[in-house]
């Protein structure tokens, strides 16, 4: 019934658009208010281009494309985190540590004491949650910036990880608990050449996509307000329904959805709803962008920080227990540097580094530039040292322009 | 008698939109002490800033004429070098460094770039004696009190060889001691061939150490009086100070006064560092509904400090007192306690304070409301559109659209989209700090057709404006405010900008005689 009544709904309005000389005008506006995402899509877009001629198809592969989710789901997850603690106007530079932490205590809960993977795992998130919390606490309430404090929660963590594992490794992990990082959802129905639970997912996905699209656009013309055109609006939909399609056959072609595609799916729905559309969302907002003026609005800033850090540490605990899980390892060395990946995915994907900007979606796209650009350059051989020569002129590169493009604005 | 140290001739400065000052006058004899005094916003620091060259030459139109040569700064340096010293109000020390350090600071005792500490102790100490502060040269900064600070602030201009000392508002932050001290050093100097310029909102001050007074008032000269020796009556300072002509156009509106809605009794809030002192001193005011009331006060007077620890606690410490609605007394110890019980304080540093500039019109404007444009903690964006909307229209707010960074917007149409963001939070109080400041006169006169709107449906506004013509025109009933202290209130019928200055100057001292 809901997608019966747009079209009458919004053609008598499409007309008007249509000869107007506005569609441009309406699609360059769109462009202007998010340049820098839609900035790090193109350049996401390209990088993929680039590697996948380079790679001789290979990058596109359904194996590699598998690898490629599966190697970076835990940067990924913290950069989610990363994204709303710089949203927030703060840093956290314990991440990496607070992962191998959480990672091996759940390594020493199932390992050591046979505690079941369900609620070691549980366990394992309450114990980032009070980490979390706990710099928070000293962040938010006490006014200790985070830089120090979560440079102290860096060593801290760090010492903790090696004090609990004894400086070795623990393993091997519950078949239930690899699966978080390695598995797939599992194979039903008749035998087809592709995975039917990835194929009606991704239609699922599809579907739920296209009536958001047509609900959001209905709602939005209700309201009075402007709409793209009504060509422009079915230009995007082919986009999102090719982007989609093509995707869920490159992964059924495979062996399916991998697991941590959905915890990430899930993360990105949840916390892009919860910035977006949620009070405490845009109150942190608020406070990046001007921590005073938010304050003399009645924002509860300190909450909202110390909030910031203790979700941060519960998505710290999540993607420690991805790598353990995908180590099949609680390991002393986890983690190490995951918290600049971090940092680096979220400002290449449209941070300030003053606080107050960004998106969920953001971070995921600057995840995802770097992890093409790791996987990519190993496909061709680039060897590490010249990786990470690249991959710090890419982060350069892209607040560079975010500045240029500021200052142009007039700032 | 010798002639001018110093002539600034026809001084004129613009800043975008607005001239700041039109060809002003200034003379001051050699080894004088000569006062400026006008209204906040009269042009006094304007003028201070063209002379020490933080306005450097070619920015403004006139001719300085320094010792008898023409003078053509390019930055402070300049000035200093010639022996033109300026010490601000804010004053420019570094905290943790030392009390020699501070003085020598960028006029360091060296050699090849290699300081000689010999030379800077002793010459530290000469200085400190000379201003007779009592303390070593190794104390750091910021373990002297503000009245030392000062001190510490002259040694360093006497450091720089100092022919002409400015001193902007010296003792605003000092205690009566520490006031007197100040000015008897002034006297001293004087005495030494330093010629001084003060400025001051304190006439009594003023008439104590002035050898003659320059007034400004709207970027213009007024009058310089020279002070006899039978001193100058502070009625006589007053005169020049205001007596602009009411031009603005207020709107018209029928008063409909209400019962006693919100009432602050004797409050008292501490500076948040310095906690000896005491910003604001059982000040009790009332307000009722469907009143605009004002609060007129020189800078510094602790009208804002008021407003601001009243809502939520936002400034000072151990702020006391009981604050009522209705007559029934409210808990206000946080921002969002003071918003539940409809109360809004519209900020005067609109920038610093009251927006997000790197977010949009619509979120500004919704932020200290989120709830009403929310269910279930999920914001409405569609709804939250259509209220912006409906008040870029009513309160004609000119941007493209509502999702306009607010950053690129102009001082008059930020201040609507704040004043905005109060509104929609439906109060019943509505503190205004100074609504008007830095808009120019269109959108100065729309924003008095809003506030007389807001009190004509019965919200209690109460109004805090150093614009005096501005509070006689809008006020039902005016406080006035100095020193931290309530020095009088006022009807509008018997008010008139002599009769407010007059209070707006009467420092403790003259007024513990007259109680």
């Amino acid at each position: 019934m809901a997608p019966t009544e747009i079209i009458p709904d919004s053609s008598p309005k499409a007309p008007e658009a249509g000869p107007s000389p506005s569609v441009g005008g309406v699609l360059a506006r769109a462009l202007r208010g998010n340049v820098r995402q839609y900035g790090m899509l193109i350049a996401l877009a390209l990088i993929v281009l680039l590697f996948q001629v380079w790679t001789d198809g290979i990058l596109l592969q359904p194996l590699n494309i598998t690898n490629l989710i599966q190697q970076n789901g835990y940067i990924l997850i913290l950069a989610i985190g990363m994204m709303i603690v710089i949203i927030a106007g703060h840093i956290d530079l314990s991440v990496g540590s607070l992962a191998a932490f959480v990672g091996a205590a759940a390594a020493v809960m199932m390992v050591d004491h046979h505690v079941s993977w369900p609620v070691a795992m549980t366990a394992a998130l309450v114990i980032g949650a009070l980490a979390g919390a706990w710099q928070g606490f000293w962040i938010a309430y006490l006014g200790i910036p985070s830089f120090i404090v979560t440079l102290a929660g860096m060593l801290l963590f760090r010492g903790g990880t090696q004090i609990i594992l004894q400086g070795q490794s623990v393993a091997p992990f519950p078949k239930g608990f690899q699966s978080i990082s390695s598995g797939f959802l599992p194979e039903v129905g008749p035998h087809t050449n592709y995975h039917n639970l990835t194929l009606l997912l991704g239609l699922a996905v599809l579907a739920v996509a296209i009536l958001q699209e047509l609900r959001g656009r209905r709602q939005t013309a209700s309201y009075g307000l402007e709409v793209l055109p009504l060509g422009l609006f079915l230009a995007k939909l082919a986009v999102i329904t090719t982007a989609v399609l093509v995707f869920t056959l490159l992964l059924a072609s495979y062996r399916g959805v991998p697991i941590v595609l959905l915890i990430l799916g899930a993360l990105l729905v949840a916390f892009g709803y919860l910035m977006r559309n949620s009070i405490i969302g845009r109150h942190t907002y608020a406070v990046g962008g001007n921590e005073p003026a938010a304050k003399l609005s009645g924002v509860k800033s300190k909450r909202v920080v110390f909030l910031a850090f203790t979700n941060m540490g519960i998505l710290a605990a999540l993607a420690g227990m991805v790598f353990a899980a995908r180590l099949n390892a609680g390991t002393p060395q986890a983690g190490i540097n995951f918290e600049l990946e971090a940092i680096a995915a979220a400002f290449i994907g449209g941070a300030s580094a003053s606080g107050g900007v960004g998106t969920v979606l953001g971070a995921i796209i600057g995840g995802l530039v770097l992890g093409v650009l790791n996987n990519g350059m190993s496909l061709v051989g680039v060897g590490t040292d010249y990786q990470q020569v690249i991959k710090g002129l890419v982060l350069l590169a892209a607040v560079g322009f975010d500045v240029y493009n500021k200052r142009r604005a007039g700032s | 008698m010798a002639g001018p140290v110093l002539e600034m001739r026809s001084i004129s400065k613009s800043f975008p939109g607005v001239k700041a000052l039109s060809a002003v006058n200034l003379t001051v004899a050699a080894g004088e002490v000569h006062a400026i005094c006008g209204e906040n916003g009269a042009g006094k620091s304007t003028l201070m800033k063209v002379l020490s060259g933080v306005y450097p030459h070619g920015g403004y139109e006139g001719e300085i004429l320094f010792e008898g040569e023409p003078c053509r700064f390019k930055d402070i340096r300049a000035s200093e070098q010639r022996g033109i010293v300026i010490i601000h109000q804010e004053l420019a020390l570094v905290p943790y460094l030392s009390i020699a350090e501070n003085i020598f600071l960028g006029n360091e005792h060296a050699t090849r770039g290699v300081i000689s500490w010999n030379r800077t102790l002793t010459h530290a100490a000469e200085l400190l004696r000379q201003v007779g502060l009592d303390e070593s040269p190794h104390t750091r900064i910021v373990d002297l009190g503000v009245g030392k600070q000062q001190l510490v602030e002259i040694a360093k201009a006497l450091a720089k060889k100092v022919k002409l000392l400015i001193l902007d508002e010296p003792t605003a932050a000092l205690n009566d001691e520490d006031s007197r001290k100040l000015l008897d050093l002034i006297l001293e100097l004087k005495a030494q061939g330093i010629a001084c310029i003060i400025i001051s909102h304190k006439l009594n001050e003023i008439a104590r150490v002035a050898d003659s007074v320059t007034i400004l008032r709207d970027g213009q000269t007024i009058e310089t009086i020279a002070i006899g020796s039978e001193g100058i009556s502070e009625d006589r300072i007053i005169r020049g100070m205001v007596g602009r002509d009411l031009e603005h156009r207020y709107p018209e509106r029928t008063r409909d006064i209400g019962e006693l809605a919100f009432e602050i009794e004797d409050w008292t809030v501490r500076h948040p560092v310095d906690q000896q002192r005491t910003v604001v001193d059982g000040a009790s005011l009332n307000v009722r509904r469907g009143e605009i009331v004002g609060i007129a006060g020189l800078m510094g007077a602790g009208r804002t400090e008021l407003a601001m620890s009243v809502f939520g606690r936002s400034y000072g410490r151990r702020a006391g007192g009981r604050v009522l609605l209705h007559g029934r007394e409210i808990r206000t110890r946080t921002v969002p306690e003071a918003i539940g019980h409809g109360i809004a304080y519209v900020t005067e540093d609109r920038k610093q304070l009251g927006l997000n500039l790197i977010d949009d019109i619509s979120r500004n404007i919704s932020l200290s409301a989120l709830g009403k444009v929310a269910r279930y903690g999920r914001v409405n964006h569609h709804e939250e559109t259509r209220v912006a909307e409906s008040f870029r229209r009513t309160m004609n707010i000119k941007a493209p659209t509502v999702f306009t960074r607010t950053g690129t917007l102009s001082g008059g149409n930020q201040q609507k989209v704040v004043l905005s963001k109060w509104i929609f939070a439906e109060p019943e109080v509505l503190i205004l700090d100074e609504p008007t400041r830095g808009i120019d006169i269109g959108a100065k006169a729309e924003i008095y057709t809003v506030i007389a709107e807001l009190a004509a449906q019965g919200k209690a506004v109460l109004v805090i404006s150093s614009e005096l013509p501005e509070l006689l025109g809008l006020c039902d009933r005016i406080y006035t405010m100095a020193e931290g202290r309530i020095t009088g209130e006022v009807a509008r019928a018997d008010a008139t900008q002599e009769s407010l200055m007059r209070l707006m100057t009467m420092s403790a001292a003259s007024s513990n005689e007259q109680v």
